[in-house]
Parts: structure tokens; C-alpha cells; sequence
């Protein structure tokens, strides 16, 4: 039972470690498009790993976390999705490394057509 | 009214009120059943969402592989952010290709779109019909049939046996 | 032993909390504030989950819930009224 709980926080400091490297991912990279990449990832897998940390921890509350766990899931690419789109649509510029930005290409020449 | 949806939202919603309460009170699950068949019913009646799912044998077990595959993609990427955030250079080489999907239905391109944004450096910038625009921490093709070939098929071809 | 691992891993997740906030002050555009606000929030959903057990109170859980959902719905909102297409 004991060591059932230490493993439950070790992995809840392993998500702790990934939440930290989405934020650290979110103050260096260089665009928007990039933070949203290391911010999203990150914090997803980061929130999964201490929530079930948790599960392992507490034995009365699973149907909840489990219900958070699927909620952060399903809602956190659908906000980064919506996010990049309106930033897109909008022109936000990107970085200069970029090598190529097919979108941007594609809705010129439905531009050019009408 | 679509039978297999109303059924599919009523099953979600009780298995949400069972988990919240996290008891098997008789009382309760009776609330609980009556509440999420009139809320299926109210909201519900028309609405055609899960009209694609296949429930056959073979496609529960496509699911279960596809779970396994995403946990195995999704830890895979958070590696993958590791390396790049914590090294010095910031190895990065970003830039939005574009990608071809042959699924049909409507939820299966959702899924298929929201596991991309949780694999290994890409992110689901738009989707236009059969086309996906997908920004890439990475690229090492600019083609629209190697960049598929390399971001799509890993989970195309297990949700085209779900969806259809 | 567990409390101390899970004492740390809350210092680590309000670091991150911190930096997060960085981004929120400079970011240079809406997006980017956007972008930090969402990762600041589900960082949070963590760190109610290790309060709750760190107190003992299962009631925390359903402020997280409410938490997660409205800061989707949020994020959701701002970013179609950017898009114009609210």
C-alpha cells in the first residue's frame, strides 16, 4: 500500500516536470504558433500525469478525476485548434525561420480566382 | 429521430452522472437514467453526430489499438517537446504544409485532427474539407504526399475502420 | 515521504504558473496572452487536484471541473470575437 502511494507521487512530480517544460516552452520559443505547439502538448500530458497521480493517491474520488482527465483531453486540442485558426486568419505574422506556409499560398490564389 | 445517436448521448451522460456522484444508489441511478434520456431527447432529436460509428466487433477492437497508439504518440511528442525546449540551440524548422485525409465523416476528421495536434511537433491549423493544414515544428518535406505519408497514416488507417 | 514529493511538485507547478504569467505581461499580441491564459489554467486544474488531496477535501474536484470548462469556453469566445466570426 505504501509503495502503491509513492509511485502515485512520483508520478505526479513527473507531471509537475512536464507542466514546468510547457511553460518554459511558452517563454522561449519564438511564435505563436510554436508556444501553442510546446504549451499544448506539455500541459496536456502534464495534467494527465498528476491527476492520475492523484487516482493512485486517494481511493474515494476516481469518478471525478476520471471525468477531468477526459474533459482536459478533449477540450485542450480544440482550444489550441481554434486558437492557431483565428490567429491565422487574422495574419499574424510568423517566425522568420519558417520554411514554408502553405495556407497563406493556397488562400492567395483563391484570392486571385474571384 | 436517429435512434443509434439519441442511445449513444443517453449511455455518455448516465456513465458522467455515475462517475460524479461515485455511488450505485438505487434513487440515483433511476434520476440519473430518467435525466440523461430527457436531455438526449431535448437536445438531441435531430442532431446526426454519431450516425458514422460503426458498432461491430472489429471496430471496438480498432479502438482499443488506437487508444494504446495515442498514449504511446502522445508521450512520444512530450519527449519530443523536452528535447527541443530544454537544448540551448532551439532545434526548430517550423512551417504549415498541407495534408490530404481520406476520411468521410464529419467526427472521425474531428478525432482525426485533434490526434494530430498531440503527436510529435504538429498542430491542426485549418481544415478545409478533405485537406488539413498542419503546422510543423520540423519540416523535412514541403510535398503534400510525404508530408501525409509521415503525419496522417499512423491513425488513418486504424479510425477508417471506426469511421468509415 | 508523499507529502513532501507532493509538496514539491507543487512549488514546481507555481513556477511554471510564474513563467506562464511572464508571457501573459509581454506577450506581444492578444493570441500570445491567449495562448499563456490557457496553459496558466490547465497547469491550475493540476495543482487543484494536488490541493484537494493535500487537504483532504473531494469538493475541490468539482472547482476544478467548473474551472476547466470556463476557461474553454473562454478561450473558445475570444479567440472566434478576434476571428470576426462570432
Amino acid at each position: 500500500m505504501e509503495t502503491l502511494k509513492i509511485i502515485g507521487a512520483f508520478i505526479v512530480l513527473a507531471g509537475s516536470i512536464f507542466l514546468f517544460l510547457g511553460s518554459l516552452g511558452m517563454v522561449r520559443m519564438p511564435d505563436l504558433y510554436n508556444r501553442i505547439q510546446a504549451g499544448t502538448k506539455a500541459s496536456t500530458l502534464g495534467t494527465i500525469l498528476t491527476l492520475s497521480g492523484i487516482i493512485f493517491l486517494s481511493s474515494g474520488w476516481t469518478g471525478k478525476l476520471v471525468i477531468l482527465i477526459l474533459f482536459v483531453l478533449i477540450t485542450n486540442p480544440v482550444s489550441s485548434h481554434i486558437l492557431a485558426r483565428a490567429a491565422h486568419s487574422v495574419k499574424l505574422k510568423l517566425t522568420d525561420k519558417t520554411v514554408t506556409d502553405k495556407l497563406t499560398e493556397d488562400e492567395e490564389l483563391i484570392n486571385e480566382k474571384q | 429521430m436517429k435512434i443509434k445517436s439519441f442511445l449513444i448521448i443517453t449511455i455518455v451522460l448516465f456513465g458522467v452522472w455515475i462517475m460524479l456522484n461515485n455511488s450505485f444508489d438505487p434513487v440515483l441511478l433511476i434520476i440519473g437514467a430518467i435525466a440523461s434520456a430527457v436531455i438526449a431527447l431535448i437536445f438531441c432529436s435531430k442532431c446526426s453526430v454519431f450516425n458514422d460509428i460503426r458498432l461491430t466487433p472489429k471496430s471496438f477492437i480498432y479502438s482499443f489499438a488506437y487508444i494504446f497508439v495515442f498514449i504511446f504518440e502522445l508521450i512520444k511528442s512530450n519527449l519530443d517537446v523536452a528535447y527541443r525546449v530544454l537544448s540551448p540551440r532551439l532545434p526548430i524548422n517550423p512551417g504549415i504544409v498541407k495534408v490530404k485525409t481520406n476520411l468521410k465523416s464529419d467526427l472521425g476528421r474531428m478525432t482525426l485532427a485533434n490526434s494530430i495536434t498531440l503527436t510529435p511537433g504538429t498542430l491542426t491549423v485549418d481544415i478545409k474539407d478533405e485537406f488539413i493544414y498542419v503546422h510543423w515544428i520540423d519540416v523535412t518535406n514541403k510535398d503534400i504526399d510525404a508530408a501525409t505519408e509521415k503525419i496522417v497514416k499512423t491513425f488513418e488507417k486504424l479510425l477508417i475502420e471506426i469511421y468509415g | 515521504m508523499v507529502n513532501q514529493i507532493l509538496n514539491i511538485s507543487v512549488i514546481i507547478i507555481l513556477l511554471s504558473v510564474l513563467m506562464s504569467l511572464f508571457r501573459f505581461i509581454k506577450g506581444p499580441s492578444t493570441f500570445d496572452r491567449i495562448a499563456a491564459f490557457d496553459t496558466m489554467t490547465i497547469s491550475t486544474i493540476g495543482l487543484i487536484g494536488i490541493i484537494s488531496f493535500l487537504s483532504g477535501r473531494g469538493i475541490y474536484l468539482d472547482i476544478a471541473i467548473v474551472y476547466g470548462l470556463l476557461s474553454f469556453l473562454g478561450v473558445i469566445i475570444i479567440s472566434k470575437y478576434l476571428e470576426k466570426s462570432l
